[in-house]
């Protein structure tokens, strides 16, 4: 952080603070330009962009299938619901609906990665405000879900696992009870840190009270998600616009009234407990059947039949060789999903070919953090950190 | 609902069923009052995104060129409302929301950023994700994907290079 | 050996090279230099099943001046770059730099406009590890060759380590081949 002094309209010195982009608590490469009276926070300009890879001039030069993989680095807390996110706007375009299995499988690893983002950011939150051993056990939670990734996908936490019309492959043997083993361990990780935080008076005098958001406020800002619950909101993208058959699945959507980042922490505990229950009921509810819709525009035929039968060789051909592939008629689509951040979804604009004509991300954590100066101008440094880490920015997906 | 919105915003207005979606293409010099009516009499209080778009290299490419894509949530009614406004390449140039809805600020930004399209009586009309003194709005469909070099014009470092040369506009 | 036998209990004899040499192996500070999916890999690795301060490099300094082992981990994007140049000019020597992951090392799967194709073509870099993301075990891999390198390097009593380091890659190298889109 560097200081420079300039002087105020009234003619007292305002203290100019660089907060970031290096820094421990911010949380990936943001940069906040603070104004400061003593400690009191006058002004504060946020600058983004030091992550700008070019995702969406990206998609312009990738076939359709072969996206899914850049969406795994936008939201690389909880990619697997950017993999999701991307097949369903495809799929609409295309008029395919998945198979029930699909269908489950989908929101059994969702519901997963909202679990995982959520407790990364009470780990992550709770660190930012010294309480170091909340960020460790949170942590190896995160790590058992690795464990479940690595076995359904081959890779930790860059799964790339959805296909158009369907996923990468069957579900692995042993998953569904591995799955349900993590499950049983994690409301004990939760009660644990519930018991370090909740009536720990310095988390609670750094915490209740800061960063109120009102909820017209929010509204105006477009903030969604966990956040915009926080502040009174009950809006749900699963509830509202319901997709992957969310509307058969029983869960409540907990809000909270204050909006400050306590309620945001306990909205995030209570998100990852309604979480446990839909994974649960997913499980339980897995329907048999294929996992791929069996259509040749997108899936793959099976190998047997390729080497044996000339129709399957042709429509393997053309889903794979270069200038051929999936071909969506032209048209523009959008599905909006309730990612962990808020709601987020892929804006597809396709004129016929086999890459994109548009490909647009409605990315919740830019959105979010545009509401920061807001929630922070007139308070203290120390409760501009706080805040940060209540809105679970996440650097992939602001920049993109 | 939507025929009440189509008969109070009238002629200028063309809808079309996308995929499933409503979308309504209105002129850029009505998107404005269409956006201000639709928040306070309809109740879309959410603007979900708002973003640029570029036909040039569509299969069948429209007469304007550039395009502002808004996404409108309804909350209490749960409905969802798409609205397009069309722009010549020679004059991108649009009313913009941010006194409506306070997320269009840093969206405008953006599609300014990256599409060149000019948003009238923006609080900050500055680029956002590129740095400063770029040239060029890389999502523009003639505009290469590796860009013009900008990536490797960065000086080379050693220990002897004296500060000065690091310390560019670009470090401010 | 034999002096050993001559002094009282308690005591060793070494050179200052071997002493210096094994203080700094084993206890270098990182610096995370953080940006993407990288860093998560990166937060594993320094987290409780895949435990970084095993191997001494518990002390994680986010100043750069009390740092001397700089870890790249995520894409470097034309804003972020010269801070990051910043941050590796104040470190102080001696200063070892390792680029995790593919795009850190060599621009990764993103050959885009705003992202820079390695961080090589403008710091020196010690140890290189491909991966998107790499593993855990992958990142100690490179905290262990760094410190082998450093037991390779003599510490040349204590003005090791400054003389002028180039980074490795010309972009003029690279003409020959250009992307086909």
């Amino acid at each position: 952080m560097s200081l420079t002094l300039e002087p105020a309209e009234d003619g007292s010195k305002a203290v100019v603070l660089n907060f970031g982009p290096q820094h421990p608590a911010t949380h990936g490469t943001l940069r906040n330009v603070l104004h400061l009276d003593g400690e009191t926070i006058l002004k504060v300009e946020p600058e983004i962009g030091f992550l700008h890879t070019g995702f969406e001039k990206l998609g312009e030069h990738l076939t359709w299938q072969q996206y899914v993989t850049v969406t795994d680095r936008m939201n690389y807390f909880s990619p697997i619901s950017n993999n999701v996110a991307w097949a369903l706007s495809v799929e609409k375009l295309m008029g395919i609906e998945v198979t029930k299995r699909c269908a489950a499988y989908r929101v059994l690893l969702c519901e997963q990665s909202r679990i995982a983002d959520h407790i990364l950011s009470v780990g992550l939150q709770a660190m930012d405000l010294g309480a170091f051993s909340v960020f460790l056990y949170a942590f190896e939670e995160r790590e058992r879900f690795y464990d479940l990734w690595e076995m359904a996908s081959g890779a930790r936490f860059t799964p790339s696992i959805t296909r158009i019309g369907g996923m990468m492959r069957e579900i692995p043997d042993g998953f569904l009870d591995a799955t349900s083993r993590v499950l049983d361990g994690i409301p004990k990780t939760l009660d644990e840190i519930e018991r370090l935080l909740d009536r720990n008076r310095i988390f609670q005098k750094r915490t209740i009270g800061v960063g109120k958001l009102s909820r017209e406020d929010a509204i105006s800002y477009a903030v969604t998600g966990p956040l915009l619950r926080a502040c009174g909101e009950e809006y749900d993208v699963r509830r509202a616009f319901p997709y992957l058959n969310y509307d058969q699945y029983e869960f409540e959507v907990p809000t909270h009234a204050e909006g400050d980042v306590f309620a945001r922490y306990r909205q995030r505990m209570l998100e990852i407990r309604e979480s446990i229950s839909i994974c649960r009921q997913a499980i339980a509810s897995m329907p048999g059947g294929e996992m791929n819709v069996n259509d040749p525009r997108v899936t793959l035929p099976k190998k047997a039949d390729v080497y044996q039968k000339m129709e399957s060789m042709i429509a393997h051909f053309k889903l794979l060789m270069e200038g051929h592939g999936i071909r969506p008629p032209a048209g523009e689509a959008y599905v909006p999903t309730e990612a962990p951040n808020g709601e987020m979804g892929f804006y597809v604009g396709s004129d016929g070919t086999d890459k994109p004509c548009r490909v647009r991300v409605r990315p919740p954590s830019f959105i979010n953090y545009a509401s920061f100066p807001r929630m922070v101008e007139g308070k203290m440094i120390a409760d501009a950190v706080s805040c940060l880490g209540s809105l679970n920015v996440i650097a992939g997906e602001l920049d993109r | 609902m939507l025929d009440e919105i189509r008969r109070r915003l009238g002629d200028a207005v063309a809808h079309e069923a996308v995929c499933g979606d409503d979308v309504l293409t209105v002129s850029a010099e009505g998107m404005p009052a269409a956006l201000k009516m639709l928040r306070e009499e309809f109740a879309f209080n959410l603007l979900a995104d708002l973003f640029g778009m570029d036909y040039s290299r569509a299969g069948n490419p429209p007469e304007r060129r550039f395009a502002v894509v808004y996404q409108l949530v309804n909350l209490a009614g749960r409905r969802r409302l798409r609205l397009k406004a069309f722009l010549p390449e020679a004059k991108p140039e649009i009313e913009s929301a941010a006194g409506i809805w306070k997320a269009a600020d840093w969206l405008e930004r953006e599609a300014f950023d990256l599409y060149g399209i000019v948003f009238l009586n923006h609080p900050n009309l500055k680029r956002i994700l590129l740095p400063e003194g770029y040239e060029g709005h890389p999502l523009r469909k003639d505009y290469p994907m590796q860009g013009h070099g900008e990536r490797d014009a960065f000086p080379k470092y050693t220990t002897q290079t004296p500060l000065g040369d690091l310390l560019k506009e670009r470090l401010a | 050996m034999g002096l050993e036998t001559r002094l009282p209990q308690g005591f060793v004899t070494s050179t200052l090279d071997s002493v210096v040499t094994w203080a700094r192996t084993n206890s270098l500070w990182p610096m995370p230099f953080g940006t993407a999916c990288c860093a998560i890999e990166m937060m594993a690795t320094l987290a409780g099943r895949y435990d970084l301060s095993r191997f001494g490099a518990e002390v994680i300094r986010f100043s750069p001046r009390q740092a001397d082992l700089l870890i790249v981990s995520g894409r470097i994007s034309l804003k972020m770059m010269p801070v990051l140049l910043q941050i590796y000019r104040q470190m102080p020597e001696p200063k070892w730099v390792i680029s995790m992951g593919a795009c850190a090392s060599c621009g990764g799967m993103f050959d885009t406009y705003p992202q820079i194709q390695g961080v090589d073509r403008f710091l020196p870099v010690d140890v290189y590890v491909p991966g998107c993301p790499p593993r855990p075990e992958m990142l100690i891999d490179a905290v262990i060759r760094i410190q082998d390198k450093i037991k390779r390097e003599k510490a040349g009593g204590l003005t090791a380590g400054t003389e002028p380091r180039r980074p490795a890659f010309d972009p003029a190298d690279a003409q020959a081949w250009r992307p086909r889109f």
